[in-house]
């Protein structure tokens, strides 16, 4: 798979691979042609999450390292990927390894800001939680001073941070831009609302798509924490009443609906959670019915979450579409749809046209 | 119909808000009363020591304020402004552009002045509540609930000598507030524009060194009368230009 090596000047210029579980078709289309795959009624469920300045240059031990962000615990310690000396024009697996710090240990970072280790997981050395000795206005302050958001070899040029951002950026949760919502415009938007589609949002802290250590790696997706507004668990609710579809922009958002309905016994709970959910082939979905998503290659876990929504043959089979058509992978690129057999195992009614729409 | 003091703070308790200009002036006593009103308030002002003064005597009366220093005016600090802003106090409902420059002084006739100082204006004045506006209407229509006001002025509307840069940008930024409400007419998400009129500023007294301080609006004062409309600013049609002046004084 080509990644796309950079943003897009023209945002819904991108291609749009649609596969549809039922039939089995696999159909390209561009990504402003989204509405013809929506019905009046479905619920897009966006993640609102924005992108971290999460990457930061730093020392430990004397030995030159970088520091990416995971996300804040509620007790104001971070858990922290650590890298070796270079920058992201190395690719990950071939950066040299961090110091392996035992809990602790100072961290000198960029901006003066200083943090000590406080954990380090079984899983990875690399893996850590730091604790910041500044106070978090003075952190937030340095981070967004001194941070760079994380980035991948594959894009030549530095990225900025609003670079990074999709149109419905919020709250800074995530290390890495939770890119499906990214080719997404408020015009797109616009005239999928006037085709009678609702629109929700949930916080998803997308995490790292790579740590350059194959154990961490294999891990991933790490637990990651979410949030989900009391309108959005009316939202699906709702959609779900009128027979309609629950469409998920991104597979953050399929990670934060599943995550949270199966520790709710089946049904999704408004407010903070944090999941483990792995999503595949076996996955049996209860909210989610179809998802808009990036082109992700073979042995990711963004893969492998495609299985819960087609048979991996299909899967497979759009994959290969994908590449013999030259379309873009990673956070820039094209774009996928998949429409799975309903969610929950039941039959969906015929979509009501008009309930239920928002403005 | 101007709300209680009770009936304010049902509105704007727990209500995250990002004040521009929040250094000093009207900018500064927005601050504290949106914060006595119960708002999370971020404060944003190029100078840190006066924008972390203002912050700090907001927490020390028991409100909750954090200060930023950054320059609307410069492009790469509007997400740093939005992130920063959003991790401190969550979602931004309310989002108050008060920073604005004069484009420099003494005032000067058209004829004199450089292109700088409009573009410095326009870099302040306009195209800082865009970019900052862009990343915050957003996440405003998402929710589906928002409010941004713009601070403008009556150089906006009458062509006064000499205020040649500033007006034009005004002009400008009063026609963006209308255009945002416009596009997003339905979405729950308002803009306003609000003209305080002549304060007992820093501002005005660099503009109008010699004017007659005892004429001059107090900041004070007029940062009630913008919390007031803030509470009631549902029933206020969005995209509306109101003078401060004309709104009643009775509390």
């Amino acid at each position: 798979m080509t990644a796309a090596s950079g943003p897009r000047a023209r945002p819904g210029e991108e291609r749009l691979l649609a596969v549809d579980a039922a039939s089995e078709a696999v159909e390209e289309l561009r990504l402003d042609e989204l509405p013809r795959l929506v019905e009046p009624g479905d619920l897009l469920v966006v993640n609102d999450a924005a992108t971290l300045p999460a990457s930061l240059r730093g020392s430990a031990r004397g030995e030159a390292l970088e520091v990416r962000l995971l996300s804040e615990r509620d007790d104001g310690a971070w858990d922290a990927v650590l890298f070796g000396a270079g920058d992201w024009r190395t690719p990950t697996e071939l950066r040299p390894a961090p110091p392996a710090l035992l809990a602790g240990e100072p961290v000198d970072l960029a901006a003066g800001l200083r943090a000590a280790v406080e954990g380090v997981s079984p899983l990875s050395p690399r893996l850590v939680s730091l604790r910041f000795e500044s106070p978090r206005d003075a952190l937030f302050a340095a981070l967004y001073a001194a941070g760079r958001p994380v980035q991948y070899a594959h894009v030549r040029a530095p990225l900025d941070l609003r670079d990074v951002q999709t149109p419905f950026a919020t709250r800074p949760w995530a290390a890495e831009m939770p890119s499906a919502g990214r080719p997404l415009t408020w015009e797109l938007v616009a005239r999928l609302r006037r085709g009678g589609v609702a629109l929700a949002a949930v916080t998803h802290a997308a995490g790292l798509s790579a740590t350059g250590d194959p154990v961490l790696d294999a891990a991933l997706p790490l637990p990651e924490r979410f949030d989900i507004p009391a309108a959005t668990v009316s939202a699906v609710g709702a959609a779900r009443r009128r027979g309609a579809r629950v469409v998920a922009v991104g597979t953050t958002v399929v990670r934060a609906l599943e995550g949270s309905a199966a520790a709710n016994g089946g049904r999704i709970a408004g407010g903070r959670g944090t999941t483990e959910l792995r999503l595949g082939p076996t996955t049996r979905r209860r909210v989610v019915d179809a998802l808009l998503t990036g082109i992700h290659e073979p042995g990711t876990s963004h893969h492998a979450l495609l299985g819960a929504f087609a048979p991996p043959p299909l899967a497979d089979r759009a994959l290969a579409v994908a590449e013999e058509r030259g379309f873009l992978g990673h956070e820039f690129g094209d774009a996928m749809w998949i429409s799975g057999a309903p969610a929950g195992g039941g039959r969906r009614r015929a979509a009501a046209v008009g309930e239920g729409v928002a403005a | 119909m101007v709300p209680a003091k009770e009936e304010v703070a049902m509105v704007i308790r727990g209500k995250g808000a990002l004040v521009t200009g929040g250094g000093r002036g009207l900018g500064a006593a927005l601050g504290r009363r949106l914060a006595r009103s119960g708002a999370r308030v971020v404060l944003v002002a190029r100078t840190q020591g006066e924008v972390e003064a203002v912050a700090g005597a907001i927490r020390q009366e028991g409100g909750e304020a954090h200060a930023l220093a950054a320059d609307v005016g410069r492009g790469e600090d509007a997400a740093r402004i939005a992130g920063v802003a959003q991790a401190l106090v969550g979602p931004i409902d309310l989002l108050v552009h008060d920073a604005g420059t004069l484009g420099s002084v003494p005032l000067r006739l058209l004829l004199d002045t450089p292109d700088r100082d409009l573009e410095t204006a326009l870099a302040v004045n306009v195209l800082g509540p865009f970019r900052l506006s862009k990343l915050v209407a957003g996440a405003m229509a998402l929710r589906g609930e928002g409010l941004v006001v713009h601070v403008t002025s009556d150089a906006s509307v009458s062509a006064y000598p000499t205020w040649g840069a500033y007006g034009v940008s005004k002009a400008a930024l009063d026609h963006l507030a209308r255009i945002w409400a416009a596009e997003l007419e339905g979405s729950g998400v308002r803009f306003l524009s609000v003209d305080p009129g002549e304060m007992d500023t820093r501002m005005h007294a660099e503009a109008v060194p010699d004017a007659d301080r005892a004429m001059l609006a107090d900041p004070d004062e007029m940062a009630r009368r913008i919390v007031g409309l803030v509470a009631r600013s549902e029933s206020i049609p969005s995209g509306s230009r109101i003078e401060l002046a004309r709104l009643a004084e009775a509390a």
